[in-house]
């Protein structure tokens, strides 16, 4: 990339460094970059973190662990619910306690679902940054939908807070069934909308198409995981090598691609939302009855030791490693957030494009920026 | 202003000040008028809420009915700002520059905990700042976490009736106890 840079920029310019964010349209939230410029070429581009530093590392220490979990769900926002999933996971793995199918289904049909409204947004929102106005109504109108399936069930829009250790916290409502097999009908029917305005147009295909792209040796090298690190051919779905929940009894398959440009990572998550339709498909029909939650302790405390879960976000992988000293409240958590090791390559494939492309590329890896800063 | 004031739209002359002259109280009326049917909101969210006022401004929702739709990036051509999430220690000086920078008359509604008292960061947290008054002036607050998007449009709605009962007079008051 560098090079291609050097052979482009021959004028006499001077290098020219702007200052985009943190109150910025296009970079989803209060993320600063500090882009070097020669031309309309990028040298460097320089992100500065932490205009969104809530300290929830820190917060989890002084804190029980069911109340952590309502803390992950302002991390990644739009997987709020895997974002619980994950804790919640953490903990049972540490108490070995054995968790009904009914919960393991549930909690599968709703992070499928947490995924499909993320992507919708993702969709929306990149449509909008390089200039196609239609998509954020086209994809914020079908993301309603499955925002009324969550009011329903569990009482929350968007931050759901359904899980507690040992299950979730109420049981599914009576129209669930009823609302997500509608909800699938209609957004089968819309995906190829989505296709026609977007995915096929001749504009975006030249505003993406080869922008930015990632090779999968890189990919691995700096740990970028989900949609962004399968369109450069990492196959690194959790769900699929590490199953959770009840990711083990689904057949589905793992989108990947070679390409790694911008269109690619934007294509792995449009067919991500048709695979977590499959997904949901399979389950729906065969919710098995039982309980829906372990009765727990009223303290829960983990006995002495380390333990890390990993889950798949609608972004890439989410660690979450605990600590315990065998108290009620943990000694020390770490979340390993799949954007903070996104944004890392983000200087490495901008170097040598133009500025405009900036927000095509940094639009395509799908950033949360509290996610980022914690 | 006492809650059973605030009651319905008929109520509101009440609430203007008594001893206006014609002149300027039918001045007021229109400006007033042009000022609550076009607010311009600034796109600003550093979180959740920010998803929320999105969501707002989406087809089920629509901000655009009440003329607010027109989002601006730009703080200068903005007439109120939706603090949408928490707003952090390092954050704090940017948002009082762009409160700086917005032109008069400019309007600010806090939405969600976080920008009320610091919401579920209010406790235990070294970095978050327990509400967004401690720096900028706080017309309209609206409660939740985030607040749903019909919250946010009553909470709009309450700011067009708040510019409705402004005058001149009141308006220079308000701007000299803002002095922060």
């Amino acid at each position: 990339m560098e090079e291609k840079a050097k052979d482009i920029i021959t004028d006499e310019q001077q290098e020219y460094i702007i200052n985009i964010g943190p109150q910025h349209p296009s970079t989803h939230g209060v993320m600063r970059l500090v882009v070097s410029l020669k031309g309309e070429f990028v040298l460097n581009v320089e992100p500065h973190i932490g205009y969104i530093h809530r300290g929830i590392e820190k917060m989890c220490e002084s804190l029980t662990y069911p109340q952590i979990i309502h803390l992950t769900d302002r991390m990644d926002y739009l997987s709020a619910h895997i974002n619980n999933e994950a804790v919640c996971l953490a903990v049972e793995k540490a108490l070995e306690v054995d968790i009904p199918d009914r919960v393991k289904v549930i909690r599968t049909l709703m992070s499928e679902l947490t995924r499909i409204q993320s992507h919708e947004l993702f969709w929306a929102s990149y449509g909008m940054d390089l200039g196609g106005q239609t998509c954020y109504f086209y994809g914020l109108r079908d993301r309603e939908m499955v925002l009324d399936i969550f009011e329903e069930t569990t009482g929350g829009r968007m931050i759901v807070s359904y899980n507690c250790p040992g299950g979730v916290m109420y049981d599914l409502h009576p129209n669930f069934r009823k609302r997500v097999k509608e909800f699938i009908k209609h957004f089968r029917k819309v995906l190829p909308e989505y296709d026609d305005i977007l995915t096929n147009n001749v504009i975006f295909h030249g505003r993406t198409v080869g922008i930015g792209p990632l090779p999968l040796k890189e990919a691995i090298a700096y740990g970028i995981t989900g949609p962004s690190g399968r369109a450069s051919g990492f196959s690194c779905d959790v769900r699929k090598h590490e199953p959770y929940s009840a990711y083990d009894r689904v057949k589905f398959n793992e989108v990947l691609f070679t390409e790694g440009d911008s269109y690619h990572r934007y294509l792995a998550r449009v067919e991500e939302m048709r695979e977590s339709m499959d997904i949901i498909e399979q389950l729906i029909d065969n919710i098995p009855e039982g309980p829906y939650a372990v009765k727990m302790k009223p303290v829960i405390k983990l006995p002495e030791g380390e333990y890390y879960q990993r889950v798949e976000t609608a972004r890439g992988e989410l660690g979450v490693f605990i600590i315990s000293d065998g108290n009620k409240l943990p000694y020390r958590v770490k979340f390993r957030t799949p954007n903070f090791a996104n944004l890392s390559v983000l200087n490495h494939l901008v170097k040598g494009f133009k500025i405009a492309d900036l927000i095509a590329i940094f639009g395509s890896l799908d950033f949360v920026i509290p996610d980022i800063d914690r | 202003m006492k809650y059973d004031e605030f009651g319905d739209n008929e109520s509101l002359e009440l609430l203007r000040e008594s001893g206006s002259n014609v002149l300027l109280t039918t001045i007021d009326d229109v400006i007033n008028w042009g000022r609550k049917n076009s607010l311009w909101p600034l796109t600003f969210a550093t979180s959740c809420c920010g998803i929320e006022m999105m969501q707002t401004g989406a087809p089920k929702h629509d901000f655009a009915r009440f003329g607010m739709e027109v989002y601006r990036a730009s703080p200068r051509q903005a007439d109120v700002i939706v603090v949408a999430g928490t707003i952090v220690k390092k954050m704090a000086p940017v948002l009082k520059r762009l409160y700086d920078q917005m032109s008069e008359p400019k309007y600010v509604v806090a939405m969600g905990a976080c920008t009320i008292t610091g919401g579920p960061f209010f406790l235990h947290s070294y970095s978050v700042v327990n509400g967004v008054d401690k720096i900028i002036p706080v017309d309209v607050y609206i409660p939740g976490c985030p607040p749903r998007p019909q919250a946010l449009l009553y909470g709009m709605l309450q700011l067009q009736r708040l510019i409705e009962t402004q005058t001149i007079e009141s308006r220079k008051k308000r701007n000299a106890s803002h002095n922060y």
